[in-house]
């Protein structure tokens, strides 16, 4: 279907008046791939975004799309000759028009019947087919997501872009929607930008994820990679809860109330993060805790401890437990630690 | 920090759309420059006669005629727009719309109609007469409406409602629990307004009070029939009688240094009105009942303008027409004077749509300084007098006309005359310039309805510039498009000075006859022309009304 060569922006820099929102990044989208780009609100991913469809021109840096230079050394293709689909927060579809209408609107080029019979083949792949002749304000939020997905692809475009496209929808229809907008881009082989602050959505949508802050790219890579070894501290907050000691290292190992982890490098200080699924309970040796509350939360339940130890002050901290049986308030536990969950970072 | 200063969009080159507005902007920057740089020409012994004798009388008047209308208005306007928000009495939800009626009324019909009344000859005099057996105008006294305080009157009529819109919307803008808090505070409902009302709504009824001001500034045909001498007055005597385009063009300079002041108040309010929206959240205005006696002196209060300021001038007018007859009022070439009024004002409104569409779009999508500049310059226009405009156009082209025909001569030895000035391109011109920023707003503020996100789709869907321009913007605005053109239209169909002054040889409008027919002291014939203009101004009067009517902040619709 398409012979998309995808996307590479390469040392991307862009200022609003005094503001860099966008910071040197470099990015690349191999055909057919779905990249995500992550981040809290005000990170740049968004402007990341615009830069790629043509909305925004850069500071500085190149953006090459299926081979062509769009972006940079002085050359500005603008949105509407870079056959990009987008897919908006808002899904922006035009009031005026009906969903038809909105459809055909990217494939003006088509003769009338092309044109139909495209556009209605693009609402049957989201199945909207049955509400051509409606008008956008007579849609639910998820049917005008729907509408505004089919019309981005109609055009068979090189690259599309979505911009918090499940943001308007509740929890529940957006999971649905996203299940489906995963479906039709992947039989569509397109290669896809995303832009999202939640980890889960991108876990879930992408193959490869960029965590963005303040402008810049702190990580990319598979969303497993970035779970299992986030590159610093920020990234592996962002996926999820963290328990957070900060250490003193001697001898090249940091001191925690949960015992001691070997630090790489000349250090004297560190962060040590463990997930709360990292840590267990266990018959054997292990640092002991009191429980000061138990929780089932569905399919985990989540413990609160008090961990002593005969040198350091006393932590809180949380642990998930896939188990059902709640321990009780006040009981004395051993606790086993799961290495792969620990994060070690020397500090500054 | 703000996180994004405005969030520039980042094309480059967008140089024809720079150039357009550029050009526009300067086109309607003209004639002021034209009439600003006339200040350095000398001109000789006319200015120095003009200084010495009549200059002294036309700021004189022209500073009373503001004292007065601004005193005026503030009173009328003020006063009409409390009473009906805040209080409750005997069709104050009518009154709410009617006191816009007014604005229907050019002042000039306003004082033909008095003066019909009032004068010697008149219904008024002669019912006094008869009843007291006075038998001449040295029996009694009775106030003489062709007088400055004449003027004063009739301009009050029908400029109070700008006054009345702005302070009206002011106070339903304003908290409920502010008021309430200073009801509790032990404040009476008097003082309340005094205290705390009035203050939060002043920088909007001083913007009124500007506008109504430059309205009395432009006005033309009142002042010259009652023979009050202003700049108006002035520049259409220099120009027309005197031929001394140089000296019309320096009495419209100093007439523009009041209007600066004007623009400079009403900017200043407007920046200030902007601080007060601090709520967005309205409950329900608690009226206060009034009830016998106080309730009927708010109805007489309220409805004495609505009465002075339209019914009894229509009256008059269809009682004219009655009297000269349907069909000599309308035969003739009453269909020929609409027909022009009509054309001129159509064509004038869509240009004015146009070249506003042109400028809202241009600073959306490149919504940089100088872009940012040249559309404020290009709707500076209303502030500025009609015959203003006339003199700062008339002249350059005069002089572009005078050059083209000599070029002409020398290749060809015949003059082709004058191609350019006396046309209806040239008056179109003119109407351009005072009322573009009447449609300047009202595309501006339609424009806001497209999103940046469906500008960005239709972008990203293949469309230039020009093409989501044509198939998004304009068929989403359409119904506010059309809107523009028609407040343009009856703009145009009132307007007098600059149709006066600038239009062609033997071309008469409904405005210019009834002027003409006036002047003549052929009053009753008069009637039938102005009320063709005050039945076309009425349309977008109740439109505005019944916009008024549906947008009541807080309350149930």
């Amino acid at each position: 279907m398409n012979s998309t060569t995808g996307l590479v922006m390469s040392n991307i820099t862009h200022h609003f008046g005094q503001t860099r929102v966008v910071d040197d990044v470099s990015l690349s989208i191999a055909p057919g791939e779905l990249l995500c780009l992550l981040g809290p609100s005000g990170c740049g991913k968004t402007t990341t975004l615009r830069i790629a469809a043509g909305l925004e021109s850069p500071s500085a840096g190149t953006v090459v799309l299926n081979s062509q230079l769009v972006s940079g050394d002085g050359v500005h293709l603008p949105p509407e000759r870079r056959h990009v689909g987008f897919l908006f927060q808002d899904y922006a579809l035009f009031p005026h028009l009906d969903v038809l209408g909105n459809v055909e609107f990217g494939i003006q080029s088509l003769n009338g019947t092309e044109r139909k019979t495209r556009a209605l083949e693009m609402l049957d792949q989201v199945g909207m087919k049955d509400y051509a002749q409606a008008w956008p304000h007579q849609l639910s939020g998820g049917q005008q997501q729907r509408v505004a997905l089919a019309r981005a692809l109609a055009p068979n475009p090189g690259l599309m872009l979505l911009d918090e496209p499940f943001s308007g929808l509740d929890k529940r229809l957006r999971d649905q929607v996203r299940d489906e907008t995963l479906h039709v881009l992947k039989r569509n082989r397109v290669s896809t930008l995303m832009v999202t602050h939640d980890p889960e959505e991108a876990m879930f949508m992408a193959d490869r994820v960029a965590v963005m802050r303040q402008g810049r790219i702190v990580q990319m890579d598979q969303p497993e990679a970035l779970y299992n070894s986030p590159a610093d501290p920020f990234v592996a907050s962002f996926f999820g809860e963290v328990n957070i000691f900060d250490a003193l290292v001697s001898n090249g190992m940091a001191d925690t109330p949960l015992g001691r982890f070997s630090v790489d490098g000349p250090v004297t200080k560190a962060q040590v993060l463990v997930r709360p699924e990292g840590i267990g309970i266990t018959d054997d040796d292990g640092p002991e805790a009191v429980v000061l509350a138990a929780r089932l939360l569905g399919r985990v339940s989540l413990i609160h401890l008090r961990v002593e130890h005969p040198h350091l002050p006393a932590a809180h901290l949380h642990a998930r437990l896939a188990s059902r049986a709640l321990p009780a308030e006040g009981e004395r536990l051993r606790l086993s630690i799961d290495h792969s969950q620990v994060f070690i970072f020397p500090a500054t | 920090m703000p996180a994004y200063p405005h969030k520039k969009n980042g094309f480059k080159a967008p140089l024809p759309w720079l150039a357009a507005v550029v050009v526009l902007a300067a086109l309607v920057a003209l004639p002021v420059v034209v009439v600003a740089g006339n200040l350095l020409v000398p001109s000789g012994g006319i200015w120095t006669h003009l200084a010495e004798t009549v200059l002294g009388s036309y700021i004189g008047n022209s500073i009373i005629l503001m004292i007065g209308v601004g005193a005026g208005v503030a009173l009328g306007g003020v006063g009409t727009a409390w009473l009906v928000t805040m209080c409750r009495f005997p069709f104050s939800r009518v009154l709410e719309w009617a006191l816009l009626l007014p604005m229907a009324m050019p002042a000039y019909v306003v004082a033909y109609t008095y003066t019909g009344l009032l004068d010697y000859s008149g219904p008024v005099q002669g019912a006094l007469r008869a009843l007291m057996g006075w038998t001449s105008a040295r029996d009694y006294w009775f106030p003489e409406i062709r007088s400055l305080g004449g003027a004063v009157t009739v301009m009050v009529m029908v400029l109070y409602p700008y006054v009345y819109i702005l302070a009206r919307a002011a106070f339903l803008e304003q908290s409920v629990c502010v008021l309430e808090a200073s009801r509790t505070l032990g404040r009476g409902p008097w003082r309340a307004f005094s205290q705390v009302a009035l203050p939060l709504a002043r920088p909007a009824v001083m913007a009124g009070i500007a506008l109504a001001l430059m309205e009395t500034l432009n006005d033309f045909g009142t002042v010259h029939y009652f023979a009050v001498d202003t700049f108006t007055t002035g520049i259409y005597r220099t120009w027309l009688g005197m031929g001394e385009p140089a000296v019309a063009a320096q009495l419209g300079a100093v007439l523009m240094i009041f209007v600066a002041g004007l623009i400079a108040l009403e900017r200043w309010s407007r920046g200030g009105a902007k601080s007060h929206h601090t709520t967005s959240r309205y409950r329900r205005l608690p009226r206060i009942a009034l009830p016998g006696w106080r309730g009927g002196l708010a109805l007489a209060f309220s409805l004495l303008p609505v009465l002075l300021g339209f019914v009894i001038p229509a009256a008059m007018l269809a009682w004219w027409t009655f009297q000269v007859g349907l069909a000599a009022s309308f035969g003739g070439d009453f269909t020929r004077l609409a027909g022009n009024s009509l054309i001129l004002a159509l064509v004038a409104g869509l240009a004015a749509v146009a070249v506003a569409v042109v400028l809202a779009y241009a600073q959306r999508l490149h919504p940089r300084p100088l872009i940012r500049l040249a559309v404020r310059v290009a709707s500076l226009g209303y502030a500025v007098p009609g015959s203003v405009i006339a003199v700062g156009i008339m002249v350059p082209l005069v002089a572009l006309d005078r050059s083209i025909a000599r070029t002409i001569e020398g290749w060809t030895g015949a003059s082709p005359g004058l191609l350019l000035t006396g046309t209806i391109f040239a008056l179109i011109y003119a109407y351009l310039v005072r009322f573009l920023a009447v449609s300047a707003n009202t595309v501006e503020a339609s424009l806001g309805k497209v999103t940046p996100s469906l500008e960005a789709a239709a972008r990203t869907l293949g469309c230039g510039t020009v093409s989501a321009l044509r198939r998004v913007h304009l068929p989403i605005i359409k119904g506010s498009l059309l809107s523009a053109v028609l407040l343009v239209f009856v703009d145009v169909m009132k307007e007098l000075p600059a149709t006066l002054i600038m239009r062609p040889f033997n071309f008469d409008t409904l405005a210019t006859r009834t002027f003409t027919l006036a002047s003549d002291e052929r009053l009753a014939d008069a009637g039938a022309p102005a009320l063709a203009i005050v039945l076309v101004g009425l349309v977008p009067v109740l439109l505005l009304s019944r916009a008024i009517a549906k947008s009541r902040p807080g309350e149930p619709s």
